[in-house]
């Protein structure tokens, strides 16, 4: 409900329906009232902007041509409009004129690790998908001795940081000769995490029983019930699973920085710290860095447009039990 | 492992007062789920990216904080530069990346609370800030433990941003302990003595973590 539907027509019994702790009587608390609200709006449009100005800016930057930076550092429009960063980024310019526009001259290539990346986020996100479904199936819908013993424990999980599995992980995929492979990237992800395991979980005991007892009483095993009855049932959570997975797993950073540094399996955000470390000193590539944030950020910034709801609604469900 | 607790005390206190700020004027003035995807989208970016993207606002020379500082007639600022200023910079920066999502998970908690416990608060005469106080922060203790234990395990695993952005310095002034790890691990090959130090970090991690759904009593709920 806005502000001005509420101060055109005073409903005095829905002012409390709406959970402000404002007395139902008069007219009387409603200036007070309505100047709450605008302070409140004030204060998140405040937060709104602190959200999306950084980004703004790293737009801009990466549109402007490094030498104007400097003597422009506070415009807001792009100093000195250039596609140049991107191409530099994109390695689409020769060293020297990378070199003449600010850049390292070290050669970059964002296609290659935009690829990698691609490549490794999906490879995670199919397979770990599906065995955490299998996994959430059993939890779900087998009955088996220890079931929800052995639930609570693969729960607990969730409290062991990752740098404590990284370093032995790290000893096993270097001894299977897997440093610098994809599945070397991919593996330790790829299997099941408790939290996917938990929210699949959590939509199988929600859905009806009678179907797969339907399906049992006509001879289908549960490989059967799985394929055909389960998971068409699941598609949405599934697809948002899908898609927070594969976010998370683009924006992963400590485990490809251990096992993946050579140039043709790096990932982006690898690349980009490799970028930032080549990067001149005293004057650092500003614009080239923010071009190639940007096309880090790029492909999420789509993923929310296109799907932000599905995100936005599935934290609360992974805040609450 | 002192740096990384200073790290943790800043980033936790003004994560989960901003988040809870916010989170409650969600709940008042707007529940939009655009606002809400706003809100969320640092969260959704890579850590690597935001650190970058506020390596590049912060800089001493020609960063736009510092050019807003300097307007204001205040003295620049080396954010990451400065032995004192260089964690709390890293807290600011993951606090900013993090609260949307932290107060979207207290928005759900609000909304679990019933309304009818609103209204009597209402017809017995209760202030905003007395709801607040005494009906809403109780109401929502569990989520907020919940929250609290989530965030602070995250938060002592920090690492991408200090990586990015100081290295761990200067003169080991942002060395926290995954930090410390990763370098004893794969620049000096001490792996026993990394696994031993990642072994204490998980102790010290599930100590926490217990103490604070003990003492908070994050499992009980004052809604029966």
């Amino acid at each position: 409900m806005t502000t001005t539907q509420k101060t055109t027509v005073p409903p005095a019994r829905k002012r409390t329906t709406t959970g402000r702790s404002v007395p139902p009587q008069s007219h009387r608390p409603k200036a007070p009232l309505n100047w709450g609200k605008i302070s409140a709006w004030a204060v998140l449009t405040l937060a709104i902007l602190i959200t999306v100005v950084p980004f703004l800016w790293m737009i801009r930057t990466a549109l402007s041509s490094n030498h104007s930076l400097a003597a422009n550092s506070a415009s807001l429009l792009p100093a000195d409009f250039s596609w140049g960063a991107f191409k530099r980024v994109l390695g689409m310019q020769s060293a020297e004129e990378a070199l003449a526009e600010g850049g390292s001259g070290a050669a970059i290539n964002f296609w290659l690790y935009l690829r990698n990346s691609f490549i490794v986020s999906t490879m995670v996100t199919v397979c770990q998908v599906f065995f955490s479904a299998l996994a959430a199936y059993a939890f779900a819908r087998l009955k088996w001795p220890g079931r929800e013993k052995v639930f609570t424990f693969f729960l607990a999980t969730l409290l062991v940081p990752p740098i404590f599995t990284a370093l032995p992980n790290f000893l096993l995929i270097k001894n299977l000769g897997m440093l610098n492979t994809f599945l070397g990237i991919a593996l330790p992800s790829m299997l099941m995490t408790p939290f996917a395991i938990f929210f699949l979980r959590q939509f199988f005991m929600g859905m009806s029983r009678e179907m797969d007892e339907a399906a049992k009483l006509d001879g289908a095993s549960h490989v059967r019930i799985f394929f055909q009855v389960i998971m068409p049932n699941a598609v949405g959570p599934i697809a948002t699973l899908s898609l927070l997975t594969f976010i998370a797993s683009w924006n992963e950073y400590f485990w490809p920085l251990l096992v993946a540094q050579e140039e043709n399996v790096r990932v982006l955000t690898v690349g980009l710290s490799v970028f930032k470390s080549q990067s001149p000193q005293g004057a650092p590539d500003w614009s080239g860095l923010m071009a190639a944030t940007l096309i880090a950020a790029l492909p999420i910034l789509i993923l929310l447009i296109a799907f932000g709801k599905k995100v936005v609604n599935s934290i609360g469900f992974s805040g609450i039990k | 492992m002192a740096v990384t607790g200073e790290y943790v005390v800043l980033n936790i206190a003004f994560q989960t007062v901003f988040a809870l700020g916010l989170a409650l004027l969600m709940y008042h003035v707007a529940k939009s789920t655009l606002i809400r995807g706003i809100i969320l989208l640092p969260y959704l970016i890579a850590n690597v990216v935001v650190a970058l993207l506020w390596f590049w606002m912060l800089d001493y020379q020609i960063g736009i904080v510092n050019q807003v500082i300097e307007w204001m007639g205040l003295p620049r600022i080396a954010f990451f530069g400065n032995e004192t200023w260089a964690i709390p910079t890293i807290a600011f920066v993951n606090v900013w990346r993090h609260m949307g999502y932290t107060a979207l998970l207290l928005f759900a908690g609000l909304q679990a609370i019933p309304r009818h416990v609103y209204e009597v608060a209402a017809l017995d005469g209760a202030g905003p800030w007395k709801t607040f106080w005494k009906i809403t922060l109780p109401l929502l203790r569990p989520i907020l433990v919940l929250v609290l234990v989530v965030t602070v395990i995250g938060s002592f695993q920090i690492f991408d941003t200090v990586a990015v952005t100081t290295g761990g310095g200067p003169v080991n002034a942002s060395r926290v302990i995954q930090m410390y790890i990763f370098d004893k691990a794969f620049t000096e090959q001490e792996f026993g003595y990394a696994s031993a130090l990642a072994s204490v970090l998980f102790v010290v991690i599930g100590i926490v973590a217990f103490l604070q759904m003990k003492f908070l009593r994050g499992n009980e709920s004052e809604l029966d």
